[in-house]
Formats: structure tokens, sequence, C-alpha cells
């Protein structure tokens, strides 16, 4: 939270003493909040003040990053509740299970599924970016031999799973460069790991109880010199996990409570993969890292799908290249359709001409990322941008005929598209929905 | 440090409606559900003062055997397909629906032009077939919807349904027939938290009481917009909370048709992207376990895998 001139002012000596170079303290105070002096003018400041302001410039949700070079993830620093306000900044990051406990080839199998939850959807690449090595064998040493094959084939941030401070330790002997995630400090072993964490300079999640426990344990981690904390509530519940994790974005972000401001971790462990689906919610409201017990591909491009959706920026319409676009095996007889640069609109457009088995040319028109009726409205979407488009695209070269699809919420502008053009225009429905039945009907 | 408070109290909260009405009400239902009531924002505050009303799923019944349908969602209802009353049984017996949304698909003039007899007639077996409060949700051609929906209304009469839907430039006809016949209605805008606040207030101005009103702000499906009616969700809830009576209805949410269009739902053939039988319930299912989040109370459904995982979230979050 920003302090304004008034309250950094109480926390200077008062003096008016001018070493600042300003005529006054106030002046001085003045100057800070605007971020036009440094603190370090002022000589006289106290030790307490000096470390009160510091916190006061921190971010309320601390920046985590654990991995290394390209495996590099960050998750925290996030500034708002709700992503109309603003942009959520670091996106969830998915880390599927690994156990320790599995056979030579199941350990294989696991690790070659982990690898292929990777996707192109609309054009963009998503997928896991961190995978969760869990020491269910209990044995330190087959731990430490299970996350060293790991780490060795796989590209992906790391967390270590385990409360027994010895396993930890042996498995960030061949890890630490990594920089591992550190799963977990408890109340019980936090002396011993988060010596570890700072040791092998690697995060650490917290794991408590409750909110007071969370609180302690942060206190202690912090204490012993370890900045990078994740908290993680211990809990099977996934209604206490939501209320909690509402909860404590809430203290870091309105209260800016720091026991609490940081980065949150939730493991759904166990159930089919059906019930991994709730991680949507968890992915939704302020779970920084999702660990999850299933390596189904359709659980993952659906997951990643929601955090693509949650964390786009609401302030940028998101836009598709204004090109041509061809849809399954056109010829020089296939349709054309114009549409805009929307991606919504595109898409939606897409996905019916594909249910459609036409195989159509869509002609995207740039309209600045706005829909059919707003770029009208807007004179975004106009004759001489379809003309612009026609032109650019090549389109004449690549059909024998000049019938264009236009969509049927624009209709008026047939006639002034035909001047500027040359081409004939052909209203297509209003809603992109129909088009299967009108491309089958007028084109099939 | 004691960790500090967060304020609890708003002057607003979501209204409480209830469907469906029995024989005590003069309707023919054997359950009725109410819906509404949250205090915050979805996962705030506690859940004993702030969660309201656990959200229900609406199973969509359409007039006329769909000729669209992926085969994974057609599979579910072949048998049944050509028969409302049989399938709407199915969707309560079988997949735990807790209302049925009867989809007018067939009267929309280019998908069969049906009449209005033959919607009544629909209505009537679904009313007779099954004891579920009942949504009667016209074809979305207003002409069409005008002549039709008045006596789909009258129809069911006494039942204590939910219509709709009526918009910004269509709301007259509907809006009074739903008002005559003791009818909740569905008010909708297109991903506009204006529109949809207009249309509140052009209905109201007309008489129709603002505690039977349930929004529909349009639906976008995971992928392809939800992110629009996901922050229209939670803005309509900010705005309930900050004490706006216009907005503080309860919010329904058309997520089988939506996410049952898209390719990642029906696609098949991608072994990376996962069994389309997999991925088709998983989809509609997070579109509506998403948009849970941002304040939905009823979600219109297709697939019963997907009807069992939201309503397994929604039993561990409400419960
Ligand atoms: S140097 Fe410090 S104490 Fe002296 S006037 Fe400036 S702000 Fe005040």
């Amino acid at each position: 939270m920003a302090l304004t001139g008034l309250d950094i002012f109480k926390l200077l000596p008062k003096t008016n003493c001018k070493k600042c170079g300003m005529p006054t303290c106030l002046a001085f105070a003045m100057q800070l909040a605007q971020k036009r002096a440094e603190l370090d003018a002022c000589p006289e400041v106290s030790e307490e003040s000096k470390n009160t302001l510091a916190a006061a410039a921190a971010p309320p949700m601390k920046l985590v990053k654990f991995g290394t070079g390209e495996t590099e993830v960050q998750v925290g620093q996030e500034t708002a509740m709700f992503r109309h306000e603003e942009k959520f900044h670091n996106p969830s990051v998915l880390a599927p299970t690994i156990y320790d406990d599995l056979t030579d080839d199941q350990l294989a199998a696991r690790i070659q599924a982990v690898n292929s939850l990777q996707f192109e959807r609309v054009g963009e690449q998503i997928g896991i970016k961190a995978v969760t090595i869990i020491n269910k064998s209990g044995a330190a040493d087959t731990f430490a031999s299970v996350a060293t094959k790991v780490a060795a084939s796989v590209k992906l941030a790391l967390i270590l799973c385990s409360e027994n401070p010895g396993a930890i330790k042996a498995a960030l002997g061949s890890t630490a460069s990594q920089v591992p995630l550190i799963a977990a400090a408890t109340l019980e072993n936090v002396d011993k790991m988060a010596a570890i964490a700072k040791e092998n300079k690697c995060p650490i999640v917290a794991k408590g109880a409750s909110l007071e426990d969370l609180e302690t344990l942060t206190e202690k981690i912090k204490a012993a010199g370890v900045e990078d904390i994740v908290l993680s509530l211990d809990t099977d519940s996934l209604k206490e996990n939501l209320y909690s994790l509402s909860q404590m974005r809430t203290l870091a972000l309105k209260k800016a409570f720091r026991p609490l401001g940081y980065p949150s971790l939730t493991a759904l462990i166990g159930g089919d993969d059906d019930s991994q689906i709730a991680a949507t919610s968890l992915i939704c409201k302020y779970s920084g890292i999702v660990v999850l017990d299933t390596v189904n591909p359709a659980v993952y491009l659906t997951l990643l799908t929601v955090i693509m959706n949650i964390y786009s920026d609401p302030q940028k319409p998101v836009q598709v290249e204004p090109k041509l676009y061809s849809i399954g095996e056109t010829t020089e007889n296939s349709p054309v359709i114009f549409t805009t640069n929307f991606s919504l609109t595109y898409y939606t457009v897409e996905s019916d001409v594909e249910a459609s088995r036409v195989p159509c040319h869509i002609l995207v028109v740039d309209t600045e990322g706005t829909s059919v009726l707003t770029a009208y409205s807007g004179d975004k979407l106009n004759d001489k941008a379809v003309a612009d488009a026609i032109t650019k695209s090549g389109i004449e070269d690549i059909v024998s005929h000049k019938k264009l699809i236009i969509p049927g919420y624009v209709a008026v502008m047939s006639g002034k598209l035909e001047e500027a053009t040359g081409w004939e225009t052909m209203v297509g429905p209003r809603e992109s929905s129909m088009l299967p039945k009108y491309l089958q009907e007028v084109w099939g | 440090m004691a960790i500090p408070q967060v304020a609890q109290n708003f002057a607003g909260s979501v209204t409480e409606v209830t469907l469906g009405a029995t024989a005590e009400n003069g309707g023919t239902r054997t359950s009725t559900v109410t819906i509404g009531g949250a205090k915050n924002i979805v996962h705030a505050g506690t859940p004993a003062d702030s969660a309201g009303r656990k959200p229900v799923i609406a199973m969509d019944v359409l007039d006329v055997a769909p000729t669209d349908w992926p085969d994974e969602l057609m599979a579910q209802y072949a048998d049944v397909a050509d028969d409302p009353a049989a399938w709407a049984k199915k969707c309560v017996e079988q997949f735990g629906a807790d209302m049925i949304c009867i989809k007018f698909d067939g009267v929309h003039p280019d998908k069969g032009d049906k009449t209005a007899e033959d919607a009544v007639k629909v209505t009537k077996d679904v009313l007779a077939a099954v004891g579920v409060p009942i949504a009667l949700w016209g074809c979305e051609n207003n002409d069409k919807d005008n002549k039709v929906m008045p006596a789909v209304s009258q129809a069911a009469k006494g039942e204590n349904c939910l219509i709709g839907i009526v918009e910004e430039d269509n709301y007259k006809a509907l809006t009074a027939i739903t008002l005559a016949d003791g009818h909740h209605l569905i008010t909708g805008a297109p991903l506009d938290i204006n529109i949809a606040k207009q249309v509140n207030i052009l209905v109201t101005d007309m008489g129709f009481p603002a505690e039977k009103i349930v929004t529909f702000q349009s639906t976008g499906a995971l992928g392809y917009g939800i992110e629009y009616a996901y922050s229209i969700g939670e803005r309509q809830r900010l705005a309930t909370l900050a004490g706006d009576k216009t907005m503080a209805m309860p919010m329904i949410c058309d997520v089988g048709y939506e996410s049952w269009r898209v390719k990642e739902a029906k696609l098949e053939g991608v072994p990376e992207w996962g069994e389309a039988a997999d991925r088709g319930p998983m989809w509609e299912a997070t579109t509506a376990i998403c948009l849970l989040q941002a304040g939905a109370d009823i979600i219109r459904m297709r697939h019963p895998r997907a009807v069992a995982m939201v309503k397994s979230y929604i039993n561990q979050i409400w419960d």
C-alpha cells in the first residue's frame, strides 16, 4: 500500500535541518511520496522508520520464483481481487504429481505422460510448467534418486514434496541448482526446513492448518532469512481452501497484512479424473500453484484454457491476425465469408464453419479487435475496410468467383460494399450458430 | 500479530427466488428450488453467513430431436430425443436434474417452425412427466417467441415457472403474460451490464416485481469468451452488494449449448488432447464451475457426466 506524503512525514525526524536539500521535512516527504527523492538523502532518519518505509514500498503480495533458466516460473505479486479491475499478473502454474514409490517402468511412463502435457490452442502454446515429486516411500534415498531422475528428464520447474528435512536435503543434493520449491515447512519441522531453504537458496512452502499457523510459519521462515514463501493450507476440504484463499488475498491486498502476503499452493490429491475439474475454482479464486493428481491431457487442456481466459487482459480485446484463413479442403469454388478480427468473433465463426463441414475461406477484416456490431457502429467495419482486406488477402487470385457472404447484422452494408469491391454480396445469417445450416443449404 | 478483521457487511444481497409451485401453492410440482441469497462475493466471508442458497442445475430438454449435437452428447439421449416427456424424466430420475429447461428450438422459423400448439403440448407433457420446477426458454426469434411463448406461459399457469428471455428491444408481450400467469421472468442482455440494468428497469416499470426476475447476461464457453461472462457476473454481484436493487437478481447461464458448440469439446481423433469422451463433459463442467465462481445461481447443462462433476463441486462448497 502506497503511503501518502503525510504518512511519510510522520516517520521523519521533523527537525527541518535541511540536510536533504529541502526546506522542511514535510517538503521532503512530499517529494518522497511522488518518488522524486530517495530516502537516503536524509541522514537523520531512524532505522525503524527506514524499515517501515521499505516495507510499505514492497508489493502487497510477494513475487516468488522457482526453477531456473528456461524452466523458471513465477507466481504471486497479484494486485487485484477481480480481473476486471486489473489484469491478474502471474498465471496459475499446474504441477502434476509423481510419486517416488513407482517402479522404474511406472516412473518412465509417468514422466512421459507429464512431458506430453503441452498444447497449442488458438495459436498459443499452453502447458504445465512444474512437476510435484512426492516422497510417498518415506525413504530419503529413494526420494533423492527419483528426484534426480525426474529432474534429468523434464523441462519443468520442480516442487519437492516431503515433510522430512532429511529427504529434502538428500533430493537437493543433485537438484539444488535447479532451484526447486521445497514443500513443505510445518510447525514441527520449520526450523530445519527453513535452514535447508536458506542454505540452498530455494523458496519454501509454509503448510499450516489455519491462517494463524501460516502466520506463525511465515514469521519464523522470514526470521531464518528466507524471503520467498508460498502458503498452503493443510486441509482436504476444497471449501475450506477456497474460503481461506479468498481471505488471504483480501488480507494481503486490502489490509496490507504482510505475514500472509504470499502466493498460495493448493493440491487436489486423490479422486478420479472428473474430480480434478474442481481445480477450476482454485485457478479462478486465487491459487498460484495447483498440484493435480492426474495426467489425463483432457483435464489439462481444459484447465489450461481456464488459466488462459481468467488471466487475459480485460482491457485488451484479444485479436487474431487480419488475413485470410482457409478452413477445410478449400478450392477455387469455396465460399468466402468475412468477419472481424475480434478473436471471440473469429473463433466462433471458425468453429461454426468447421461444424458445417463446408470448406470456406474466412476473410478477417481488421476492426481493432471489435465485434461485428460494435465495429460497424464505430465505423471500423465499413466498405473501405472490407475492400482493403480483399486486396491485401489476395483472395481474388485464390477463388474464381466474386461472391462475398456478409454477416446478417450488417446487411445494410451490401450496396456500398458491392460498389467499393465489385463483389456480389450475399447476406448470411445474423447469428454465427446458423452458419452450418446456411452454408449447407446455399453452398452444400 | 493478530490477523485483521475483513469487513463483512454490505448494503445489499442477492434476492432469494423460489421456483415451482406445489399443490399447496396451486401447482402440481412435487419439489421447488430456492436460489440466491448470497451476501458476499463467492467464497468470501464465512460459508454459513455469506454463501446463500445452493446453485442448481437445469437440464435442457428440446422440443425437437437435435440434429447437430456431437455424438458423445447425442448418445446420452438417443432413446428419448423424440420424446420430450421421456427425455425430461431421464434427466430428473437418472441424472439428478434440479430443474428442467425446455428449450423451444423447434419453433424457430429455420429449425422446424413448429406452432404454438406444438409448444403447448410439449410443455404439458413435460409438466406431467416430472415434478421438478420448469424453465421455458423461447427460440430467440422475437416474432416467433411473441406468438408462441404467451401460449406456453398460459399452459403452465399456476406452476410458477421461469420464462424467458426478454430483451431490451423485445420485452413487453412476454413480460405482460408472465406477470399475468404468475411466473418468474428471465431478462437477457448481450454481455453488457448497462443493458442488463436497463432491461430490468424497463420490465419493473411495467409493474413486474424485481424479486421475480432472474438475469441472463449471455454466456461464453470456456475458451470462447467465458472471461467476459465471468467479469460481468462478478460486476453484477459487486453492484448487488453495493445495494443496487436493479442488479440484485440471481443469475442463470446457458452452459450446455455454448460449451458443446466448441471445437475442443467435440473434436475426435486428437489423442494428444485426451479422449473426446472425456473432453466434452469436462469442457461443459469447467465452463459451469468457472461461472459458479462469478456468482451463477442456475446453470443450464446437457451431459450427465458434466452434471455429476458440477453437482459434486457444488455439494463440496455449499453443503
Ligand atoms: S534531512 Fe531529514 S530531518 Fe533534515 S530536513 Fe531533510 S527530511 Fe528533515
